[in-house]
């Protein structure tokens, strides 16, 4: 919109007009969708992170939650070429008296080959059959200490390429139901104001403006602090869930009851009451599918915030709490600069999380120029 | 003028008061107490505690009351100034609150200020100079801004710092200044340990703000008047700042209102990555620890101050703009 008419191409905008009502509507969309770049990028970025976090039991090489002090802090392994091809060294630990710190050497004489498609912990596979089948691990015996860390192991010795595996499976979900549970309660709570008015509208917008009374952060923390502790993981990623879901509704209420409100005094809805449609009738078939493309956008880009609100509560150690994993409770191992800069791989998860939320950002704008394809 | 800003303050007083109702319930909600915690303590350092002890602990911190009599208790006291005293350290919570208020306070107004300053030229420069490479670079910048979250650009600001020069760690002062008069070497001290806070505080607020501004001012330069003060021979600077800009500048004092608590509770993961002395990482503590009536004094001042801040920024609005004050 901001765009002046003149700044177009003119052969791309003869092009569009032609096509309007010619072609349908999602075509227009997807066309115009497909020219953003960027956007397009950001949807095959989290497509595939998507698919890694459906198959992450299986692609990580370790269970996320097995303590092993042999190798606490234990870096990124190095990969070698061998015979058999690539495969891995042992390390040996020895306590550095002077720093403190653990060293790590590794034991040149013997690799141990990597192997793809092997047996390893037992895991239930998308919850639905219980399976062995790892996509890769290393073939050597427990007493040479030859594991693959990735992307290194945390204090405890857990290998932090399946920890950031597991963890997605709670910070690339949780935030996502978040926003798909307010976009319901907001889209029907908010049309229910503009659509029917009177005392029930002025009743919910009391109700919005008591909740937005609150400044946002300290309430979604008051919130988060009362879900119970000692709750079952997924009770309480439930509850996390609802407690986004609670106060973030609100805001697109309001819009929503904007929108239709314009469009119930448009003559079509008039038409279609004096035609005897019902009330359901109209909402679902004359405001609704007005006012969706805007509710799609405020969704769209309501995902990245709740990402990463989900995030700073697990960190602050409200949200989803230990020995369950998100990105949020790793990062709780990164947060002093000398673990940092002593152990930097520890910082991983937080290259995760920019790249998400990033992606999520630059996807919601190309969606916002899509859904409006004759701009 | 007058008349609305009494209506104003009268229904913020009645929504305060509904605020603090349900903040306090909100805060009270968890079971338990943090008395149970320093029964255990008590247990732990003496031994045995007698039951008559225990009750007097109960009476004293009223936690056996039901729920409208603690909230009575709390707000009478809190109206008086007196806002009770916190279980955990046996503070006044007013003390506890003020000490770390006006750090709070400080550091979000300096990053205010920074957004600002930094916000409203970027915002100009970005429309002015639409789809050069500066824009994209400034957009891409942006974007940038508003994916990192704030206490991760704190932690690798802190680490990029310590390591390219001696950049100190944690606190507002170094050891040897934390008790010591105030003097220019305290200042600058003071400055060296702040700036990360100011700088990532600022960050988040300045990429959002730098987008609307430039959208709007895109908006604006589209409109007539523009055009006419153009060919009525006006210099390029004073068509932009003196016509353009003062129409596109409604929403950064629409967001006055939000910015301020956000600011001031926004610092609390940068607080607990910088150790700052400041009021989120207190209100963090509070919560986890059930300090009920900490907690939520804090949590019901936080929404008076976003209260006062949307009532300034309409005010601020009518001020700058003549249309609002007609209607």
């Amino acid at each position: 919109m901001a765009t002046a008419a003149g700044e177009l191409p003119k052969v791309a905008k003869g092009k569009k007009q032609e096509d309007v009502g010619q072609i349908p509507q999602w075509k227009l969309m997807v066309r115009r969708f497909s020219q953003s770049k960027l956007s397009v990028g950001a949807l095959i970025v989290l497509g595939i992170m998507y698919t890694i976090m459906i198959l992450s039991d299986f692609i990580a090489p370790y269970p996320h939650d097995v303590l092993d002090s042999n190798n606490a802090f234990a870096p990124p392994t190095q990969i070698v070429w061998g015979s058999e091809g690539p495969g891995i060294y042992g390390l040996k630990q020895e306590l550095d008296m002077e720093r403190f710190q653990w060293i790590y050497t590794p034991d040149t004489s013997v690799i141990y080959p990597i192997r793809f498609f092997v047996q390893g912990h037992e895991y239930s596979f998308l919850g639905l059959f219980p399976s062995r089948l790892h996509l890769f691990g290393v073939d050597a015996p427990p007493e040479s200490n030859a594991r693959i860390f990735l992307w290194g192991a945390d204090k405890e010795g857990r290998d932090l390429f399946s920890r950031v595996l597991k963890g997605s499976q709670v910070s690339l979900t949780l935030g996502f139901f978040g926003v798909f549970l307010f976009v319901v309660i907001g889209s029907i709570v908010g049309t229910a104001s503009g659509y029917f008015g009177g005392a029930l509208d002025n009743l919910i917008q009391r109700l919005i403006e008591l909740i937005r009374s609150f400044p946002d952060l300290p309430l979604y923390m008051a919130l988060a602090a009362a879900v119970p502790l000692n709750v079952p993981i997924t009770v309480r990623y439930f509850m996390i869930t609802v407690v986004i879901a609670v106060i973030g509704w609100t805001g697109l209420a309001r819009e929503v009851r904007g929108k239709v409100l314009a469009f119930r005094s448009a003559d079509y809805t008039a038409a279609a009451m004096a035609a005897g449609a019902s009330h359901w009738h109209i909402i679902t078939h004359h405001l609704m599918p007005n006012a969706m493309s805007h509710i799609v956008v405020v969704g769209m880009l309501a995902i990245p915030g709740a990402i990463g609100l989900e995030t700073a509560l697990s960190f602050l150690g409200l949200g989803i709490l230990p020995p369950a994993v998100s990105w949020g409770i790793l990062l709780r191992d990164a947060q002093t600069v000398q673990a940092v800069v002593t152990y930097p791989w520890l910082l991983i998860p937080v290259a995760l999380l920019i790249i998400t939320v990033l992606a999520f950002n630059l996807l919601g704008d190309g969606v916002r120029d899509a859904v409006d394809p004759y701009a | 003028m007058l008349n609305f800003i009494a209506r104003r303050l009268v229904n913020m007083f009645f929504l305060l008061i509904v605020v603090s109702f349900v903040g306090f319930w909100i805060i009270q909600l968890p079971p338990g107490s943090i008395l149970d915690v320093q029964i255990q303590r008590l247990r732990m350092q003496g031994g045995n505690l007698p039951e008559s002890m225990i009750q007097a602990l109960r009476d004293r911190y009223g936690v056996d009351d039901p729920f409208y009599i603690q909230y009575w208790k709390w707000i009478s006291r809190s109206l008086q100034g007196d806002f009770g005293t916190s279980f955990e350290t046996d503070q006044k919570v007013a003390e506890r609150i003020y000490n770390r208020l006006g750090i709070s306070f400080g550091l979000s107004l300096t990053a205010l200020l920074f957004t600002w300053l930094v916000a409203i030229p970027i915002g100009v420069y970005s429309a002015t100079h639409r789809y050069s490479w500066p824009d994209y670079l400034i957009t891409f910048v942006q974007f940038l801004g508003l994916s990192i979250p704030g206490f991760l650009l704190a932690l690798i600001l802190l680490i990029t710092a310590s390591r390219l020069w001696d950049q100190p760690i944690g606190g507002l002062f170094s050891p040897q200044y934390a008790d010591a008069p105030w003097s220019l070497a305290k200042l600058w001290d003071f400055i060296r340990h702040v700036w990360i806070a100011i700088v990532v505080l600022a960050i988040g607020a300045t990429a959002g703000l730098t987008r609307v501004m430039r959208a709007n001012l895109l908006d604006v330069l589209n409109m007539q008047y523009i055009q006419t003060a153009r060919a009525k021979g006006l210099k390029e600077s004073t068509v932009i700042w003196k016509h353009a800009v003062r129409n596109a500048i409604h929403p950064l004092v629409m967001s006055l209102g939000t910015l301020l608590p956000a600011l001031v509770v926004g610092e609390t993961l940068i607080a607990i990555i910088l150790s700052l002395p400041t009021i989120g990482p207190l209100y963090l503590d509070a919560l986890r620890s059930q300090d009920m009536y900490l907690a939520g004094t804090i949590l019901v001042m936080l929404s008076a101050l976003l209260l006062v801040g949307n009532l300034i920024a309409d005010l601020l609005l009518a001020w700058v703009d003549p249309r609002v004050r007609l209607e």
